[in-house]
C-alpha cells in the first residue's frame, strides 16, 4: 500500500492505494466518490470517463499510482459552485438524455471534453466522439441533442421529438 | 399549448439531479460498515459433472473467511418457474431444481458451482482462482443445438428428461385442423424459417447484491439489482432458503437498466444472504462485465418455421407456426411464460386472419437461462408475422403497404375477440398506419433512393405493423394459464399533516422515470403541486406488496393502482370536508385543489382538510377514522394492447454489404400518455434495441458451449454513430377502455415493432436493387450476412 495525492474537483486528497489498483477504484472505495461507474471490464463502455489534467480518459484503464499528483475531475464536480446543474448536465435534463443513469456520469464527461475540444459540433461529430460511451437505455437520440443544445445550438430542429 | 403541469406535461425528471450530479445511489455505491465480498466460481465448461471441489487451499488463504459450494444448499429449496406450462398432450412441463450453487453437475459456461468470501475484493478473487484451480469436473459433451438436443435423448441436460424438452405447446390446440385445413385450401401459402437471435440484455449497470443479517432480531436485509423486490422476497422465503417472509426485507435503491434481465431472483442474491448469516458481516457481491455475459438471463434465441395461407389478392387465411425456443440450462422465473403466452398470444397481430395456430417445444441446452429481455415472447411473435407477410406479398407480387390496408383490423371491430384467445379492447391501426407514411415521407422514397444511387448505394423502406399485449396482468386470466402468481399492482398514498404527500408504490423505476410521472399523476388528480408530492419505491419494507416493473405495466397496472388509492383519499376527504362546511356529503364537490359545497362559496383547501384529519378536533371521530392514508391494490381487467406502424429506411453498401438504418419513423397508439418526453425517449430506447438485434447483436456459443460473444470486444452494443435520429408519434390515441388512465404501456413497443422493419427493408433495398433472389437473410444483418446473401 502507498499513499497516493491527487486533486480532485479542486480538493487535494489522498488515500492508499496497491500497485493495482485502478484509478476507478481509487475514486469509488478509496475516496467514495461513486458518481464515476464502472460498467464493464474490457474498456469499452466510458461509464468510468473523468478527467485527468483537462483529457477524458476511462478510469478503469488508468492506475491510480500513476496520476499521482494529477488534477482530476468526476461528474460530482460538474456542478456550477452554487450546487445548480452546469450547462451540460442542465441540457441532459432538459432534453432527457438519459433514463437509468448510469452511463450517464461517463456521457456527461465526455460531452464536456468534446465541447472543449469543438465548440460546435455537428451531429455526426457528437455521434463519432460517443463511440466510446454506451448507453442502453436512449438510444443516443436525446443524448445527441443534449450536448448539441448544450453546445448553444439549436435543436429544435432535429426530427421530430 | 402543451400542458406544463400533471397530466400530459412533458415535465423533466426529478430523479435527474441525482443521476446527473453523480448522487444516485447503486447496489454497488453502497459500503455497509464491515462488509466483506463474494466471489463466484463458476464453470469453464458447458455440462460437466462435478467430481470434487477441494476448498482447503483456499480457505487457507489470506483474508479468506468462508468458501461456499452446492453442497452447503442442498437441504434448502430452488428457484422455481413462475409459471407451470402444461403440453399439448396435458402433461405438466418438466421443472429441474435450480439450486443456489451447481450441485452434482455444472450445466452451462459461467454456472456458478462455489463462492468464495474474503475480506476483501481482491482476496476473494485470488482464492476463487484456487479454487477452480482445486476442482475436479468431468467434462461431458455439450448440448447446444436445439434441433439435436431434441432427436437425441442419449445426451441429456438434466438426467431425468430424456429429449431435453421442457414441453411441447400448443396454442390455440383446438385451433389446429382448422388451421390446417384453411392452409390446405389457401390459394397461397408462403412459408419461411427464421431465427429470432439470441442477445444478452446488458443492463449498463452489472447485477449486484448486498446480504445483511442481524442477529439482535433474526432479520435480514437484501439490497440488490432488482425490477421487482417483492417477487425475490417472496422467491426467497417461499422457495429458496425459507428465512419467514417478514424476516426479510429487499431494497432495490437506484438501478442501472433492467430490460427484464433484472426481473429474476439469481443464486447470488440467496448466497450472498446465506454468507451474512453464517459470517454475521454485510456481504457483497457485484458482476463482473463478463459475468454478467456469463449469467445474466439472455433473450430470444427462437427457430421458427411460420407459414401464412392467403388468397392470390393478399387475404390472409391462416397462420401457423413451429418453433423451437431454447430456455438454456434451468428454467429462469418468467422462462416459460415467454415463448409460450406471451407470444402465442400475439400470433394473429393486426389483422383480421380467422385461424391461427402456434406450436412450440421449450428446450433444454448448456447455455445461460434464456428469459423475457424487452418485449419478451411479443418481438418474437411480430417478426415472425411481419417479415412472413412482407414475403408473401412479394411472392404475390403485391404492395406491402396494400397486403397491410387489407387485412388490418378496422376500427368499428373493436372489441376484437382473435383466433389465439385474447380480446383486444380499441385500436385504430388504419390511423397509425397512415399516419407513419406521413411522417416519413414515404412519397418522396424515390427521390431519395435516386440520391442513394447516385453515392453508390442501395435504398429500401421496410413496414411493420404490430400490436402487443401488456400491462401484465389480469390475475384471473393469467392463474387459468399457469401462473403461480397474481398481477395486480399496488399503491399506498399517505397525506402528511402539512399537505405534503408520499406515495409508495410497488412498480420499481430503473430509467422509467416513475418519481415524476406518478408525482404528475397524483397531482393532477389532487391540484397539488408536484413539488409536493414524493414518490417511494424498491424497499419491501415500506411500500405495499407489488409485483414491480415489466411487461410495460407500471403505468397501466401501477399507475391505475395510484389512481385509485387517490380517489379514496378524495372520497374520505370529503367525508371530512362535509362535517366541516356543515354540509351533506353529496353536496362536496373536489375540485382544483379544494372541497367546496356546490353551488356556494363556503370551501376548505386541501391542506386544511389534511391537518384536520391529523389534529381531529373538529373531525367526524364517530364515524370517520382520523388520518389520511389509502392503499389499494388494482388487478387489470385485461392486457393492454399498444399497437403502432414502423417504417424503416437502410442504405445497403453493395460493395460490402453494410447496412445502414438512415430514418426510422414510428407512429404508435399508447393510449394516453402521461408524459410525452419520457414516452418518447422508452421509444427510443427500444427502437434502438430492435435495431441492434436486426443488424449488429448476436450471441454466439460454439458447439462445445463456449461463448464467443463474452465481453464488448465481441458482442456489437449499439453505439451513438449506429443509430439515426428517431422520428417518433404517439398521436393516434384510442384509450384502453378498462384502466382508469386510458393507458396502454410503452416500454417495449420499439423492441417489439422494429426488427422486422429493419429487415423488411435491407430485402426491399436488395429486391429493388436487382438481387431478387435474396428473400430472407437471418438476423443479425452484419455485412458478411448480406454481401454472402447478395452473392447468392
Ligand atoms: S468501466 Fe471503464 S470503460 Fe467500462
Ligand atoms: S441512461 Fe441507462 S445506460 Fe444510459
Amino acid at each position: 500500500m502507498t499513499k497516493v495525492t491527487m486533486t480532485v474537483n479542486g480538493k487535494s486528497v489522498s488515500a492508499d492505494s496497491e500497485a493495482r489498483t485502478l484509478l476507478s477504484e481509487f475514486l469509488r472505495e478509496g475516496l467514495r466518490l461513486t458518481g464515476t461507474h464502472v460498467g464493464c471490464d474490457t474498456s469499452q463502455c466510458g461509464a468510468c470517463v473523468v478527467h485527468v489534467d483537462g483529457l477524458a480518459v476511462k478510469s478503469c484503464t488508468v492506475l491510480a499510482q500513476d496520476v499521482a499528483g494529477a488534477e482530476v475531475r468526476t461528474i460530482e464536480g460538474m456542478a456550477n459552485a452554487d450546487g445548480s446543474l452546469g450547462v451540460i448536465q442542465q441540457a441532459f435534463q432538459d432534453h432527457h438524455g438519459l433514463q437509468c443513469g448510469f452511463c450517464t456520469p461517463g456521457m456527461v464527461m465526455t460531452a464536456a471534453s468534446l465541447l472543449k475540444d469543438n465548440p460546435k459540433p455537428t451531429e455526426h461529430e457528437v455521434r463519432e466522439y460517443l463511440e466510446g460511451n454506451i448507453c442502453r437505455c436512449t438510444g443516443y437520440h436525446n443524448i445527441v441533442k443534449a450536448i448539441m443544445a448544450a453546445s448553444g445550438q439549436d435543436v429544435s430542429a432535429i426530427a421530430a421529438e | 399549448m402543451p400542458k406544463d403541469h400533471g397530466i400530459g406535461a412533458s415535465s423533466k425528471r426529478r430523479e435527474d439531479v441525482r443521476f446527473l450530479t453523480g448522487k444516485g445511489v447503486y447496489t454497488d455505491d453502497m459500503a455497509m460498515q464491515g462488509q466483506v465480498h463474494a466471489v463466484m466460481v463458476r464453470s469453464t465448461v458447458a455440462h460437466g459433472k462435478i467430481v470434487s471441489i477441494d476448498t482447503s487451499g483456499a480457505l487457507e488463504m489470506p483474508g479468506v473467511l468462508a468458501v461456499f459450494t452446492g453442497e452447503d444448499f442442498v437441504e434448502v429449496g430452488g428457484n422455481p418457474a413462475g409459471w407451470l406450462i402444461h403440453s399439448r398432450n396435458g402433461e405438466p412441463m418438466r421443472e429441474p431444481k435450480r439450486p443456489v450453487l451447481a450441485h452434482g453437475k455444472v450445466r452451462h459456461v459461467g454456472d456458478a458451482y462455489a463462492a468464495v468470501i474474503a475480506e476483501t475484493y481482491a482476496q476473494a478473487k485470488d482464492a476463487a482462482e484456487a479454487v477452480a484451480a482445486a476442482a475436479q469436473i468431468a467434462e461431458l459433451p455439450a448440448i447446444i443445438d436445439m434441433k439435436t438436443a431434441v432427436a437425441d435423448s442419449s445426451n441429456r441436460v438434466h438426467d431425468e428428461i430424456p429429449d431435453n424438452v421442457c414441453f411441447d405447446w400448443g396454442w390455440v390446440e383446438d385451433n389446429r385442423a382448422a388451421v390446417d385445413a384453411a392452409m390446405k385450401a389457401a390459394p397461397h401459402v408462403t412459408t419461411l424459417e427464421l431465427v429470432n437471435n439470441r442477445l444478452v440484455p446488458n443492463a449498463i449497470e452489472p447485477r449486484a447484491s448486498i446480504g445483511e443479517y442481524f442477529p439482535g432480531t433474526g432479520n435480514y436485509k437484501l439490497t440488490t439489482t432488482s425490477q421487482n423486490p417483492h417477487m425475490t422476497q417472496l422467491l426467497i422465503s417461499a422457495f429458496v432458503l425459507g428465512i419467514p417472509e417478514h424476516k426479510l426485507t429487499v431494497v432495490a435503491p437506484d438501478v442501472g437498466g433492467g430490460f427484464g434481465s433484472k426481473i429474476y431472483h439469481y443464486g447470488e442474491e440467496a448466497l450472498v444472504l446465506a454468507a451474512s448469516k453464517k459470517l454475521g458481516r454485510p456481504v457483497a457481491w457485484t458482476a463482473e462485465r463478463s459475468e454478467s455475459f456469463l449469467s445474466d438471463a439472455h433473450g430470444r434465441d427462437h427457430v421458427t418455421k411460420i407459414e401464412v395461407g392467403a388468397t392470390l389478392d393478399g387475404e390472409i387465411l391462416a397462420f401457423r407456426t413451429e418453433t423451437l425456443a431454447n430456455v438454456g440450462a434451468y428454467l429462469s422465473n418468467f422462462a416459460t411464460v415467454t415463448p409460450t403466452f406471451l407470444h402465442g398470444t400475439v400470433m394473429a397481430g393486426p389483422y383480421k386472419v380467422p385461424h391461427v395456430y402456434v406450436n412450440l417445444k421449450t428446450v433444454f441446452t448448456n447455455t445461460a437461462p434464456v428469459d423475457a429481455y424487452r418485449g419478451a415472447g411479443r418481438p418474437e411473435a411480430t417478426y415472425s408475422l411481419e417479415r412472413v407477410v412482407d414475403k408473401m406479398a412479394r411472392e404475390l407480387k403485391l404492395d406491402p403497404i396494400e397486403v397491410r390496408r387489407k387485412n388490418l383490423l378496422t376500427p368499428d371491430q373493436f372489441p376484437y375477440t382473435t383466433p389465439v384467445a385474447v380480446i383486444y379492447d380499441t385500436g385504430n391501426y388504419q390511423a397509425t398506419l397512415e399516419k407513419s407514411l406521413e411522417l416519413a415521407d414515404y412519397d418522396g422514397f424515390g427521390a431519395r433512393a435516386a440520391d442513394s444511387a447516385k453515392r453508390g448505394k442501395l435504398r429500401g423502406i421496410g413496414l411493420s405493423t404490430w400490436v402487443e399485449a401488456c400491462g401484465l396482468a389480469p390475475s384471473h386470466l393469467v392463474g387459468v394459464l399457469g401462473a403461480r402468481v397474481g398481477l395486480y399492482d399496488a399503491a399506498t398514498v399517505r397525506v402528511n399533516a402539512t399537505g405534503s404527500l408520499s406515495v409508495m408504490v410497488g412498480a420499481h423505476s430503473h430509467g422509467q422515470g416513475h418519481e415524476t410521472v406518478f408525482a404528475q399523476i397524483v397531482a393532477d388528480k389532487l391540484g397539488i403541486p408536484e413539488e409536493n408530492i414524493d414518490i417511494v419505491h424498491g424497499d419491501t419494507s415500506k411500500v405495499p406488496f407489488g409485483m414491480g416493473t415489466y411487461g410495460s405495466r407500471s403505468l397501466a397496472v401501477c399507475g391505475s393502482a395510484v389512481t385509485k388509492a387517490v380517489d379514496k383519499i378524495i372520497a374520505k376527504g370529503k367525508k371530512i370536508a362535509a362535517h366541516m362546511l356543515e354540509a351533506a356529503e353529496g353536496d362536496i364537490v373536489f375540485e382544483n385543489g379544494s372541497f367546496s359545497v356546490a353551488g356556494t362559496d363556503k370551501s376548505k383547501s386541501f391542506g386544511e382538510i389534511a391537518f384536520s384529519a391529523y389534529v381531529p378536533h373538529n373531525y367526524p371521530l364517530e364515524t370517520l377514522e382520523p388520518g389520511l392514508e389509502e392503499t389499494a391494490f388494482y388487478d387489470p381487467g385485461n392486457f393492454t394492447y399498444p399497437a403502432g406502424a414502423y417504417l424503416c429506411e437502410v442504405e445497403v453498401d453493395p460493395e460490402t454489404g453494410k447496412v445502414e438504418v438512415v430514418n426510422f419513423t414510428c407512429a404508435d397508439d399508447f393510449g394516453n400518455v402521461m408524459n410525452p418526453m419520457i414516452v418518447e425517449g422508452q421509444v427510443h430506447g427500444g427502437v434502438a434495441q430492435g435495431i441492434g438485434q436486426a443488424i449488429i447483436e448476436q450471441t454466439s456459443y460454439d458447439a462445445d458451449g463456449q461463448l464467443l460473444s463474452g465481453s464488448y470486444m465481441e458482442y456489437a452494443m449499439p453505439r451513438a454513430d449506429d443509430m439515426p435520429m428517431f422520428t417518433v408519434d404517439h398521436s393516434c390515441v384510442t384509450p384502453c377502455t378498462h384502466n382508469p388512465l386510458g393507458a396502454k404501456g410503452c416500454g417495449e413497443a420499439g423492441a417489439i415493432g422494429s426488427p422486422p422493419a429493419v429487415v423488411n427493408a435491407v430485402i426491399d433495398a436488395l429486391q429493388r436493387g436487382g438481387y431478387t433472389h435474396v428473400t430472407h437473410v437471418d438476423m443479425p444483418l452484419t455485412p458478411s450476412r448480406v454481401w454472402q446473401a447478395m452473392q447468392g
